[in-house]
């Protein structure tokens, strides 16, 4: 028998085209360039701004996570997730109101355990709701053709929205507004309030607890088993079918967290704002690299500052020059999914995703 | 791994009709014997059923024995095994029907739960939306990308028809074969026929322009790309009154753009022709007929083509992507130009629908560009049967008629005659949902499938590779 004479590791050549690297760069180090002159030109306003940013990116992360989970263990993208997400707000909204019997401006410390059992029932709401989505409209289809599921889950995200209209109607419904208003600092004209805090304290423990659920347990090696071959993960005893139900659990977990804190911090919520939202919050998945739970929070986080520079920024004068301000909230939508477009077709793997041959 | 379609409560059914069929027709019958005897019986079947709900509620219907006459013919009689011009019956027959709907769609009977016949204007969006659907169908049915931003191509089909066919460019005086237009009007006013030709060819150049960076993508990914450009257009329609505070005005906003011109022959070949050929559709004296008929026509011409396209070189080479890339690249069919041909097919037809439709509304919004409609048009081709022309036809025609009329005088009848209070045409989309999870889950192939595209759903394709080789 031969053996195979033992060869460095061939190094991976990657063949793309180093002009669109460049432009890639040149592109980002002039956003970068525009804003450290918007920072000169208003130091307090942008820093306000850059913390606002930083809260939306929290509630996006969540939203993200849960598309990446579920793509990272069926390849799916499950269109009716931004939907759940929408059905937690307004279960938040209506539990809040009637089973806890909050009412706007209150405060004191039975706000906040009405607020965390709001929480647990939203999450559990939601993660019930995407396991029986995943039942009822993606299990069925586990052999059949890979666009049938995307079909389906498509058609599942229209059914949700009109579940939100039946049940809350066309307008925007209020939310009770409890989160403090307090300042946690005011330090040079840049004022950060206790309610874009709270959603910050909310996000991390649940970030670090899905972290240390994933790659740490049982439970989170299977899941990590069934996303890389399922088959072989079946082989190996493991239950996939139940691996995935767990995986649409903790996504819809999320997805109900992410929409109480929403509700509670944006105060209104309309039904079919999650279709929308979802969109944006895939584009962070997209753009941290789809499957990978850091970047997927990384990316949230990034699309939160475009979302909040793009709608807060305006034009300013430094060392006598005008710099230009963004193009404004009409256009957020625009930039966030033109983004989206760019990294899917010149860097499919993400900022932080490995490039692998079904990946790209 | 196979996608078996789970045993349904219909099979019990069918294995009765299977001893009732050797009784009939002995134990070893042709397959055309078979075949006339299964719809035979499904006719009958339907006719009974209809009669016996429907008699006691509004008494005996001529019009209605007499539609149920036309489909029976229509139906039953295996016309395809007639030599030579065979194949041409049924669609000829059909072709008549709907040459002089508007002729006897006022007589017709009342439809149960579903109301009366839909009126001609009807007619005319559910054309437009059928060749919409044929054009998508190149895409998703054909080539197997499934494309969620058709929208895009609807749209630019109607600002093409919206800007040379206004006052939009109040400062330019460009006349050329416009009708009912003096010639004081300021901007562009160019002929509608010149201008469906040019949207199309315009659109399916933007077509090419989208393709070529996406189509590289695979299945799931394409679709995203697509559809975040299906957000983007109606955006850009909104805020493109003034681009970035330059002032410059490219699609008036929210507002659109109206009154747009209609399309017409003009004075002298409506003399020539003894008032035949309409001089302005928007002043004719049965206007909305005039748009019906030309719609039918591009229609017809649609289907001509898709046909075409489909039994050509090119369309087989779609048909072998979709069911499996990397064998067809491996047989030397270039998967991008392959993919980006049928990207502009697709868009050439959308833009021609979307220009003519602009045409009889006479204005375009960013409002009539949302999201919802590609994945309305997605259902159509889905609910009919990817890949098969007919079918998704039947599609297009049944859920346009649903999204125009249908739905409300169903809401009506439901509200009346059940005591409900909803308003279902609200819910339409989750209606559309409901259908297409439905028809996913149930029947993936549609209801009219091919007999290819059924063989991939029921035998299951290799189609995990869906990555580009020369990547």
């Amino acid at each position: 028998m031969v053996t195979e004479a033992r060869r460095p590791p061939v190094p991976l050549l990657r063949s793309r085209p180093s002009s669109t690297a460049i432009g890639g760069f040149a592109l980002v180090g002039l956003v970068i360039v525009w804003l450290i002159f918007q920072f000169a030109g208003n130091k307090s306003d942008f820093v306000e701004i850059f913390l606002i940013g930083i809260t939306t990116g929290a509630i996006y992360a969540l939203v993200a996570l849960g598309y990446t989970l579920v793509y990272g263990i069926l390849e799916l993208i499950n269109f009716a997730h931004g939907d759940v997400f929408m059905l937690g707000g307004m279960m938040s909204a209506t539990v809040a109101a009637t089973v806890f019997g909050l009412t706007s401006g209150q405060s004191g410390i039975v706000v906040w355990f009405s607020v965390l059992g709001t929480l647990v029932i939203a999450m559990l709401f939601c993660g019930v709701l995407n396991t029986s989505i995943e039942l009822i409209a993606y299990r069925p289809l586990r052999g059949a053709p890979r666009l049938a599921p995307l079909i389906t889950a498509i058609g599942m995200s229209f059914i949700l929205q009109n579940v939100g209209l039946a049940w809350k109607g066309p307008n925007f419904i209020e939310v009770v507004d409890v989160l403090p208003n307090s300042n946690v600092f005011d330090i040079a004209g840049v004022t950060y309030k206790w309610d874009k805090l709270i959603v910050v304290i909310i996000t991390v423990p649940v970030l670090v607890l899905l972290v240390w659920l994933v790659e740490r347990t049982r439970q989170g090696k299977a899941m990590r088993a069934t996303a890389q071959d399922m088959d072989a993960a079946a082989m190996m005893g493991i239950n996939v079918n139940r691996t995935i139900s767990f995986t649409f659990m903790i996504a819809g977990c999320l997805a109900g967290a992410a929409g109480l804190l929403y509700a509670l911090y944006v105060t209104n919520i309309r039904y079919d704002q999650g279709f929308q939202l979802g969109l944006i919050a895939f584009t962070a998945a997209v753009l941290g690299g789809i499957g990978n739970l850091p970047g997927a929070v990384l990316g949230a986080v990034l699309i939160g500052l475009i979302q909040s520079f793009n709608e807060g920024l305006t034009a300013v004068h430094v060392l006598g020059m005008r710099i230009p301000g963004p193009p404004g909230g009409d256009w957020t939508q625009s930039i966030v999914f033109g983004i989206l477009i760019l990294i899917m077709v010149f860097r499919p793997e993400g900022l932080l995703g490995e490039r692998t041959p079904e990946g790209g | 791994m196979a996608f078996r379609r789970p045993r349904g409560v219909l099979d019990p059914v069918r294995d009765r009709v299977g001893v009732l069929e050797r009784r009939v027709l002995g134990d070893n019958p042709s397959p055309i014997a078979e075949r006339v005897f299964n719809r035979a019986l499904s006719a009958v079947v339907i006719g009974v059923l209809a009669a016996l709900i429907f008699t006691p509620i509004y008494g005996v219907d001529v019009a209605a024995l007499l539609a149920w006459l036309v489909f029976v013919v229509l139906y039953v009689p295996p016309w395809e095994e007639v030599p030579r011009a065979g194949r041409f019956i049924r669609p000829a027959i059909a072709l008549t029907l709907a040459v002089t709907y508007p002729l006897y769609w006022s007589d017709m009977f009342t439809i149960p739960i579903f109301g009366p016949f839909p009126d001609v204007a009807t007619g005319v969006k559910m054309l437009i939306f059928a060749m919409m659907a044929i054009g998508l169908n190149i895409v998703v049915g054909y080539a197997g990308l499934l494309d969620l931003g058709y929208v895009a191509f609807y749209a630019i089909g109607s600002y093409t028809a919206a800007w040379f066919a206004s006052v939009q460019f109040a400062n330019q005086d460009v006349h050329f074969g416009a009708v009912g237009i003096g010639p004081e009007v300021p901007g562009f006013h160019i002929s509608i026929w010149i201008l469906l030709a040019l949207a199309g060819i315009f659109t399916s150049i933007i077509g090419v322009i989208i393709g070529l960076p996406t189509l590289r993508l695979r299945g799931d990914y394409l679709a995203i790309v697509t559809l975040a450009f299906g957000e983007i257009m109606p955006q850009i329609a909104r805020n493109g009154d003034n681009f970035f505070g330059t002032g410059f005005n490219l699609t008036n906003g929210p507002n659109g753009i109206t009154p747009i011109d209609s399309p017409g022959f003009g004075h002298t070949l409506h003399e020539a022709t003894g008032g035949f050929l309409p001089d302005n559709y928007a002043t004719a004296l049965n206007s909305d007929n005039a748009f019906f008929w030309t719609a039918l026509l591009l229609v017809l011409f649609t289907i001509f083509c898709s046909i075409r396209l489909r039994d050509s070189r090119l369309g087989r080479a779609w048909i072998a992507i979709r069911e499996d890339e990397t064998a067809a690249a491996a047989m030397g069919v270039p998967l991008m130009r392959t993919k980006t041909w049928a990207y502009a097919a697709g868009a050439f037809f959308g833009g021609i629908a979307g220009a003519y439709y602009a045409s009889f509304k006479q204005s375009t919004f960013p409002g009539d560009f949302f999201v919802n409609i590609s994945v309305l048009i997605l259902v159509m081709v889905i609910l009919g049967g990817m890949g098969n022309i007919w079918g998704v036809i039947v599609g297009a025609l049944f859920l346009e008629y649903l999204d125009a009329e249908g739905l409300a005088n169903t809401g009506a009848w439901l509200n009346t005659n059940l005591g409900f209070d909803i308003e279902v045409p609200k819910y339409e989309f989750g209606i559309f949902g409901v259908i297409l999870l439905v028809v996913m889950l149930v029947r993936p192939q549609g209801l009219i499938p091919s007999a290819r595209r059924k063989a991939e759903f029921e035998e299951g394709v290799s189609d995990q590779p869906l990555y580009d080789t020369t990547h």
